[in-house]
């Protein structure tokens, strides 16, 4: 995961740099369309995160969502056209990542102790997987992320991760 | 009784490989991390194939954590699978022509699987080994270990529980 002091390194604008005062309401819709643009941004500095196509669709507040589409390239059973789990292990741990660097409490970068993944079922072919991540609790030195990902079906979830990541320092 | 002459060390070593090429390579998401299978007898050792899309944080740079989780799960259902069809593959029940001609037996599923982050991961290769604990009839439960350039020095261990495809001819 990229600290946030890497990212300011960089130029990388983030999400979290922005301790705006929101007045007008024109002004509320331009900062959301630059959260959106710098969390696409942040995903493309990963590059394992571009190889899988992973869209950052929110984050904020210790909450993360992102968006794998179907791709060939990530299947894992090739009769049936399935997603490999380990796709969506890797989408679950970005997203878990993403939403522990988004709480208010976290002052920086973050990397994964653990994390548990349950497969509930295969994820449909041709469907895109989401992914929403809630960091629950942090301390000064661990944080505790839930995960569910879905497919296009978002009341049967395809799989659940539970996490604990570390907290770096600034 | 007189003993049957034991088959020539070629044609066994030809028929393993092959059948284990035929299995790791009809999966496209072992060719998208490009990890590939170093095979002693019946001992399987999984490898990574360092390449930059791998990276998760290009600032150290280290391995992305989710590629860690999916190297890992991709050795423990080859590593299971092949040690399941072990005794088909030794009779010549199931060949690699078979396989090739999109007869490729089912995988084990996993049910859940939990990785532990011991050590980033370097941009370099890096290698994996599994361990079945128990190998049941319905449940399997593997632990797998990875290593970089010591193998004393783990940077990430795992351990998931699989639910294994009833074969045909049992």
């Amino acid at each position: 995961m990229v600290s946030l002091r890497q990212a300011q390194q960089l130029g990388l604008p983030f999400w979290r740099t922005q301790a705006h005062k929101e007045t007008k309401p024109t002004h509320k819709v331009q900062t959301m369309t630059d959260k959106t643009k710098i969390a696409a941004q942040f995903i493309q500095a990963i590059p394992h995160a571009k190889a899988l196509g992973l869209q950052l669709t929110h984050i904020g507040n210790g909450e993360a969502e992102i968006t794998m589409p179907y791709n060939e390239a990530l299947i894992g059973d090739p009769k049936t056209g399935v997603i490999h789990g380990g796709a969506v292990s890797a989408m679950m741990d970005t997203c878990a990542g993403a939403a522990v660097m988004s709480h208010p409490a976290a002052p920086g970068g973050t990397a994964t102790i653990d994390l548990r993944i349950d497969y509930m079922r295969a994820a449909t072919p041709g469907q895109a997987i989401t992914t929403k991540a809630v960091c629950y609790h942090i301390t000064r030195n661990v944080a505790f992320v839930r995960a569910t990902a879905t497919d296009e079906d978002t009341d049967r979830p395809v799989a659940t991760a539970s996490g604990a990541f570390t907290v770096e320092k600034r | 009784m007189a003993r049957s002459k034991p088959e020539p060390m070629q044609v066994v070593k030809q028929r393993r490989d092959a059948t284990l090429n035929a299995l790791v390579g009809g999966v496209p998401y072992i060719q998208f991390l490009d990890i590939t299978f170093d095979r002693r007898g019946d001992e399987l050792t999984g490898v990574l194939n360092f390449d930059d899309k791998l990276i998760g944080n290009p600032f150290l740079p280290a391995i992305h954590g989710g590629v860690t989780a999916a190297f890992l799960e991709v050795t423990a259902v080859i590593s299971l699978s092949w040690s399941h069809l072990w005794p088909l593959i030794e009779s010549g029940e199931l060949s690699p022509e078979d396989i090739e001609a999109g007869n490729m037996p089912a995988f084990p599923k996993t049910i859940d699987f939990t990785v532990d982050y011991l050590r980033s991961g370097l941009p370099r290769d890096a290698y994996a080994r599994a361990y079945i604990s128990r190998a049941g009839r319905r449940y399997a439960s593997v632990r797998v270990e990875a290593w970089q350039d010591n193998h004393d020095k783990l940077f990430a261990q795992a351990s998931g529980h699989f639910l294994m495809p009833q074969l045909k001819t049992q």
